[in-house]
C-alpha cells in the first residue's frame, strides 16, 4: 500500500526557542521521511518536542536549522505568505478543539479552505457535501457546530481537511476532547481514510490512539528515539520507551 | 478571494453581533446624518433665495429716502424722491427696462359683508413689469385711470380668496376705507417672500389715487413716494446702474456736492444672497463640528475592531492554518470595518433624508440634499473605516498561526 513516493522528509531538522536568558532545544537534530500513503502517530510526553515537529511539517513554523520537504517542496525556505498556500494546497489539518466557526454550518465550515485556494468557487459546494459524504454527514450540511455532537463535530472538521484534496491530514490530538466510544469511531474514519489511500500523520500521547497508525514515531528531549512500523512491533509498548529514555 | 466574498464574510460576521454592530454603527449613523442635515439646510436656504431671485426677474433696485439724513442736515427741507425722479431716469438713463414710484400705505377693504386689512401700493403699470407679476384675470390700469386717479383697484390672491371665494371678482365693487373700487385686475399668486411675509396679501391702486384719498399728500414734498423699484436690463451691470442713479438724482434733487446722498438704493438679489451666503456658512460651521461625531464614531469602531480581533484570535490561527495569509486576514478585517462604516453611512444617509422631510413637511424649512454631499459622506465614512479600521486588522494580520491556535 505504501509507494514510494516521499510526502514528509526532514533532514538535521532543529527548533530553538529563547526563553529568557536560556535558549531551548525543542528538536536537537530530526530525521524523518513519511511515505505516501502512510499512518503515522507522533508521540512523546509534554515537552517532547513532537508538537513543534507537527508545526515545523505542517508549515506552521520555521526551522532554525535543517531543512524540511514537503511533498519534494524546501518548505524550510519560504515565506509567510508561500508557506500559507502550501498549507492550503498541501494539508488538510484537524485538531483537539476542532477549531469550527460557530454560527456557521457545517458545510460553510468545511468551505473554508477552499476561500484561500484558486478552486473556482462553482465548485465549492460540490466538493464540501462530498467530503461530508465521506465522513458520513451529508445530511446535516446545513446544522451549526452548536447542534452537532463532539464527534460530529471533529468529522466536519476532518471533511474540512479534506476538501482541498492534500497530500497530508496532520491531526493534532484529534481525540483529546472526545469520550472513548466517540474516539473509536473517528479513528475508525482515520483508518478508512488511510485505506483509500490518505497519509496521515497523527499526534497524541495516548497510547490507544496511536495504536490504530501503522507506524509509531517516539520523541523525548526534542530527539526522534524510535520509529517503527506496525508489522516489526507486535510487542510494541510505548512505556519501555518512555522508561528507558 | 473577491472583494465580494471579503464582503460576504464581513458582513456574515457583523449578522453574528447584530446588537454590537449597531451600537457601533451609531456614531457614524448619527456623524453623516448630523452633517447631511447641517448642509441640506444651508443648501436649502441658498435654492430658496435663488428661487425668490428668479421669481423677482433680477436685476431689482430698491430706491428710499434716507431718513436718516434730515437729522444729519438738519435743514429741514430736504428733496425726496418723487414719481416725477421715476419717469424721467426711465427715459435718461441707459439699461433701466423700469423705474415704478410706489406709495405704500394701509386700507380697510370691505365687500359685501366681508372685510379684510390689506397693504395697499399706489403705482403704475411699471409695477407689473419691476415685480415680474402678471395677472390671474383681469386688466391693468388704463392712462386714464392713471393720470385722473380712478377708484380701480388690482387685487392680490388672498385677498380675492378672502372677499370673493370662488366668485368672479372682476367688475365686484369694494369699499376702500371710506370710498368704492371697482376690482380690474387679479394677480397671480407669489406665496410668501424669503422673510415669511405673504406677497399675495396686497391691493394696488393708481399712485394718484392712494395719494389723494388713502396716504394723504405731504405738504413739503407733495410728489413724495414711499419707494421706487428700479429694473435694470438683463446686460447692465447692476453696479453701474447704482452709479448712474446716483449721480443722475443727486443732480436731479440738486444735492450739494459735501451732502451725503438723501436716498438709498439696495440691490435686492444681493441683500438676499448676501443672507443666504451668511445661513449657508453658519451651517457649513454647524457641519464642521458634527464631523467630530464622525471621528469619535471611528474611534469605536477601532475599538470594537480591537476586541473583535482578540475574541477571534483562534479564527483567525484557524484559517492561517488552512492558507490565509497575513494579507488575506488584513483584508478581512479591514472590509469587516469599512463595512461597518459604510453601512452606518448609508443608514445615516437614510436618517438625514427623513429628517429634511420632517423639517420640510411639518417645520416648512426649505432643504436641498445635494448628491455631492451624500457621496462625500459615504467615501468620508468609509475612509474612517480604513483609518480606523488599518491598525486592528494589522494586528490580526501579524499574529503567528500556532500562537492564534493555542491562544484561550
Amino acid at each position: 500500500m505504501t509507494s514510494n513516493r516521499s510526502v514528509i522528509r526532514t533532514e538535521g531538522i532543529k527548533k530553538a526557542y529563547q526563553m529568557g536568558e536560556e535558549v531551548l532545544w525543542a528538536l536537537q537534530g530530526v530525521d524523518t521521511h513519511i511515505d505516501q500513503g502512510e499512518f503515522v502517530a507522533v508521540m512523546g510526553p509534554s515537552g517532547s518536542g513532537k508538537s513543534t515537529y507537527m508545526n515545523m511539517i505542517g508549515c506552521l513554523d520555521v526551522v532554525s536549522e535543517g531543512r524540511v520537504f514537503l511533498d519534494d517542496i524546501e518548505v524550510s525556505s519560504l515565506k509567510p505568505d508561500e508557506l500559507a498556500t502550501v498549507r492550503n494546497q498541501k494539508i488538510g489539518f484537524v485538531f483537539q478543539q476542532f477549531n469550527l466557526l460557530a454560527r456557521t454550518s457545517a458545510l460553510d465550515n468545511v468551505i473554508l479552505p477552499l476561500l484561500y485556494s484558486q478552486i473556482p468557487d462553482s465548485e465549492w459546494k460540490s466538493r464540501a457535501m462530498h467530503c461530508l459524504e465521506l465522513v458520513g454527514l451529508a445530511e446535516r450540511s446545513g446544522h451549526q457546530p452548536s447542534q452537532l455532537s463532539g464527534g460530529q463535530q471533529q468529522r466536519v472538521a476532518i471533511a474540512r481537511a479534506l476538501v482541498n484534496d492534500p497530500v497530508m491530514i496532520l491531526a493534532d490530538e484529534p481525540t483529546g476532547a472526545l469520550d472513548t466510544h466517540t474516539t473509536e469511531e473517528i479513528m475508525t474514519l482515520f483508518t478508512e481514510l488511510n485505506d483509500q489511500g490518505k497519509t496521515i500523520v497523527l499526534v497524541t500521547h495516548e497510547p490507544d490512539v496511536a495504536a490504530y497508525a501503522k507506524r509509531q514515531m517516539i520523541f523525548r528531549d526534542g530527539s526522534l528515539v524510535a520509529d517503527e512500523r506496525a508489522e516489526n512491533r507486535r510487542s510494541f509498548n510505548i512505556d519501555d520507551y518512555q522508561a528507558s529514555a | 478571494m473577491n472583494l465580494l466574498q471579503l464582503f460576504r464574510i464581513a458582513f456574515t460576521a457583523l449578522k453574528l453581533n447584530v446588537l454590537r454592530s449597531v451600537l457601533t454603527m451609531l456614531g457614524i449613523i448619527i456623524g453623516v446624518s448630523a452633517v447631511i442635515v447641517m448642509v441640506s439646510i444651508g443648501e436649502g436656504a441658498k435654492a430658496e433665495v435663488d428661487k425668490q431671485i428668479e421669481a423677482m426677474g433680477g436685476n431689482i433696485l430698491l430706491l428710499y429716502n434716507d431718513w436718516n439724513d434730515r437729522m444729519a442736515g438738519g435743514t429741514g427741507a430736504v428733496a425726496k424722491l418723487t414719481d416725477g425722479h421715476a419717469a424721467m431716469m426711465e427715459q435718461e438713463i441707459f439699461g433701466i427696462d423700469a423705474a415704478t414710484p410706489i406709495v405704500r400705505s394701509n386700507a380697510q377693504i370691505v365687500a359685501g359683508p366681508l372685510n379684510w386689512r390689506a397693504q395697499v401700493e399706489g403705482t403704475n403699470n411699471g409695477y407689473f413689469i419691476t415685480r415680474n407679476w402678471d395677472l390671474a384675470m383681469g386688466r391693468q390700469f388704463t392712462a386714464q385711470e392713471l393720470q385722473s386717479g380712478e377708484t380701480v383697484v388690482v387685487i392680490g390672491k388672498i385677498i380675492r380668496d378672502e372677499l370673493f371665494g370662488a366668485s368672479d371678482p372682476i367688475g365686484q365693487t369694494v369699499r376702500v376705507n371710506n370710498f368704492n373700487a371697482t376690482v380690474i385686475g387679479v394677480l397671480e399668486e407669489k406665496g410668501p417672500d424669503s422673510r415669511g411675509d405673504e406677497q399675495d396679501d396686497v391691493v394696488v391702486m393708481p399712485l394718484k389715487t392712494v395719494r389723494t384719498r388713502i396716504s394723504g399728500v405731504s405738504r413739503n414734498n407733495p410728489d413724495q413716494v414711499s419707494y421706487l423699484e428700479v429694473k435694470g436690463a438683463d446686460n447692465v451691470s447692476m453696479n453701474y446702474l447704482k452709479d448712474e442713479i446716483t449721480s443722475y438724482l443727486r443732480q436731479a434733487m440738486s444735492v450739494r456736492q459735501d451732502q451725503n446722498d438723501p436716498f438709498r438704493i439696495r440691490d435686492m438679489a444681493e441683500t438676499l444672497e448676501s443672507r443666504a451666503e451668511t445661513q449657508a456658512i453658519f451651517n457649513r460651521l454647524l457641519a464642521a463640528v458634527a464631523s467630530v461625531s464622525l471621528v469619535v464614531g471611528g474611534i469605536g469602531i477601532m475599538n470594537i475592531m480591537m476586541v473583535s480581533v482578540t475574541e477571534r484570535t483562534r479564527e483567525i490561527g484557524l484559517r492561517m492554518a488552512i492558507g490565509a495569509k497575513p494579507d488575506d486576514i488584513l483584508n478581512q478585517f479591514l472590509v469587516e470595518a469599512i463595512a461597518l462604516c459604510a453601512l452606518g453611512g448609508m443608514i445615516g444617509i437614510g436618517l438625514a433624508y427623513a429628517i429634511t422631510r420632517i423639517m420640510e413637511t411639518s417645520y416648512g424649512m426649505a432643504t436641498l440634499i445635494n448628491p455631492e454631499i451624500v457621496v462625500i459622506s459615504i467615501g468620508f465614512s468609509a475612509l474612517i473605516g480604513v483609518f480606523f479600521g488599518y491598525y486592528p486588522a494589522l494586528k490580526a494580520s501579524r499574529l503567528q498561526p500556532i500562537d492564534a491556535l493555542r491562544y484561550e
